[in-house]
Parts: structure tokens; C-alpha cells; sequence
């Protein structure tokens, strides 16, 4: 156990250079391209992968929409591929800075709902108010309304840094505790450990659905606003 | 002592040990010098592990263990202090 649980979380950084910058770039060298028609196996895989998920989640779009399937599609790779190799041992998930999220769904969002405010400002507009409601409620509504508006970034970029950063230190925390309890008794390591398996079978899927729900969270404010 | 072929060109199993200082020095150390280095390195793999008409799980895991080495390596400094040692 280290003497702080949250030493792994800090930003690596060698003799005072970042070197976060380059653990953030590593993901881009699992994706190669290429130009050719047949390609090798794993470009095949990553090529059928990509078309699988940018057909099930652009498709709702119209065409305007449909433009940000390079950005939306980049994304879903991006925090996907960095939380799946943040379950490797020793190493460092940049998902887990909470500056780095905010970084992603701020702008996202912001660049969906100023779309909208620019290209059909009524409809936008419209929004704050759900259908059918009293008259004596509106004001006391449109309020909420806003509120949970301007929350939206904040509650993309929560989300994924705490679950990510929950899993992680369950991970941490229950093997910690296998490695104690083996010299105390044998049984209840065994137990343990089954939890540490299910519990990293958990963070794999965590992983790649963390990365899915914000990338279908942005879309769907993109499609409210387009 | 003069060689049949001049050192910039050998490669390097091929430089004598005596010469490697020499040979060492004679690299290209500018900035796109180095980048080529690297984008040398990366096909040099890529073509030999991934992009091969079989490729296998190899190609990858073997990127990826040396990713786990490499942060296992950042952070040893603080792993130290977890050793089942009875001095730290």
C-alpha cells in the first residue's frame, strides 16, 4: 500500500519534464493507418471496429450532425483506448485528472449548444421549457432548466473522472488487502482474490462504456442542437 | 587506418569496437535526424511484427510490455518502498 493511496494518480513527470505528454500521445501509435483497400489483420480489425460503432452511433443524426462523426468517432477511441490501458500494471490513465476531462467536455459541449443557439435559436431556445407545463411553474422551470444545462460539462467530466478513478483504487485497494490477508489466512485471500478478478472484469467493460456513454452523451447534444 | 568502406556508412554490427566512439558521433543528432530515427525504428517494427499477412497477438503485446516495463520503470522510486524487506 503506499503511504498516500493516491501517489499513482499523480501526473508523471521526469527530472521536471512532462511526461504525461508523451503517455497521452502513446494511444495514437496503436492506431495505424493506411491507404490500401486489404490490410493487414490488425488495421482490418480496428477499420471493422470503427465502422461498426460510427454506423450505430451517427445514424441518428442528419447531416449536419453528421459532420462531427470525425470528432465524436476520435473521441470514443481516444478515452476508450486510454482507459483500456490504464488497467495495465504501473501504469498511468490520464482520464483520471479531472483537468483533462474537463478539457474534453467543455468545449464539446459548448461548440454542440452554441450550434444550436446560432442555427435555430428558437428551437434552442425552446428547450428551457418542456411542453405542457403550468403557467404559475414556468419561471421556477426555466431556472431549473438552465441549471441542468450548465451542468451537462460538469457532469461529463465528473463522471468519467470518478469512475475511472473509483475502479482504479478498488483495484488498488482490495489488492492490497489480498496481499495482507495471505500470511493471516489463506481462505480469505482466496476470496479476495475472486473479488480482484470480477472486479477487474468489471473495469474492462467500465473502460470501454465510459468511453461510449460520453461520446453518446455529446452526440445526443449535438442532436438536440442541430 | 583506412577501412574499405568509409565508417559513416557501415552499419552498426559492422563498426569495430574501436571505431564506435567515432561512429557514435557521426550520427545525425539534429531535430529531424532524430525523428527519422524514430519513424525509422517504428516501421522497421511495424513491418516486421503487424503488418504482415498473419499477424499475430505478438505484435501488440509485445508493445504493450514494454509500455508496462517503461512505467514500472517511471515509478519504481516509489514501488521501492513496497518490497517485503525488512530494512527499506
Amino acid at each position: 500500500m503506499n503511504e498516500n493511496l493516491f501517489t499513482s494518480f499523480t501526473t508523471p513527470v521526469i527530472l521536471g519534464l512532462p511526461l504525461v505528454t508523451l503517455i497521452v500521445l502513446f494511444p495514437s501509435l496503436l492506431f495505424p493507418t493506411s491507404n490500401r483497400l486489404v490490410n493487414n489483420r490488425f488495421v482490418t480489425l480496428q477499420q471493422w471496429m470503427l465502422q461498426l460503432v460510427s454506423k450505430q452511433m451517427m445514424s441518428i443524426h442528419n447531416s449536419k450532425g453528421q459532420t462531427w462523426t470525425l470528432m465524436l468517432m476520435s473521441l470514443i477511441l481516444f478515452i476508450g483506448s486510454t482507459n483500456l490501458l490504464g488497467l495495465l500494471p504501473h501504469s498511468f490513465t490520464p482520464t483520471t485528472q479531472l483537468s483533462m476531462n474537463l478539457g474534453m467536455a467543455i468545449p464539446l459541449w459548448a461548440g454542440a449548444v452554441i450550434t444550436g443557439f446560432r442555427n435555430k435559436t428558437k428551437a434552442s431556445l425552446a428547450h428551457f421549457l418542456p411542453q405542457g407545463t403550468p403557467t404559475p411553474l414556468i419561471p421556477m422551470l426555466v431556472i431549473i432548466e438552465t441549471i441542468s444545462l450548465f451542468i451537462q460539462p460538469m457532469a461529463l467530466a465528473v463522471r468519467l473522472t470518478a469512475n475511472i478513478t473509483a475502479g482504479h483504487l478498488l483495484i488498488h485497494l482490495i489488492g492490497g488487502a489480498t496481499l495482507a490477508l495471505m500470511s493471516i489466512s489463506t481462505t480469505t485471500a482466496l476470496i479476495t482474490f475472486t473479488i480482484l478478478i470480477l472486479l477487474t472484469i468489471l473495469e474492462f467493460a467500465v473502460a470501454m462504456i465510459q468511453a461510449y456513454v460520453f461520446t453518446l452523451l455529446v452526440s445526443l447534444y449535438l442532436h438536440d442542437n442541430t | 587506418m583506412a577501412s574499405v568502406v568509409p565508417l559513416k556508412e557501415k552499419k552498426l554490427l559492422e563498426v569495430k569496437l574501436g571505431e564506435l566512439p567515432s561512429w557514435i558521433l557521426m550520427r545525425d543528432f539534429t531535430p529531424s535526424g532524430i525523428a527519422g530515427a524514430f519513424q525509422r525504428g517504428y516501421y522497421r517494427y511495424y513491418n516486421k511484427y503487424v503488418n504482415v499477412k498473419k499477424g499475430s497477438i505478438a505484435g501488440l503485446s509485445m508493445v504493450l510490455a514494454a509500455y508496462v516495463f517503461l512505467n514500472y520503470c517511471r515509478s519504481y522510486k516509489e514501488l521501492k518502498h513496497e518490497r517485503l524487506r525488512k530494512y527499506h
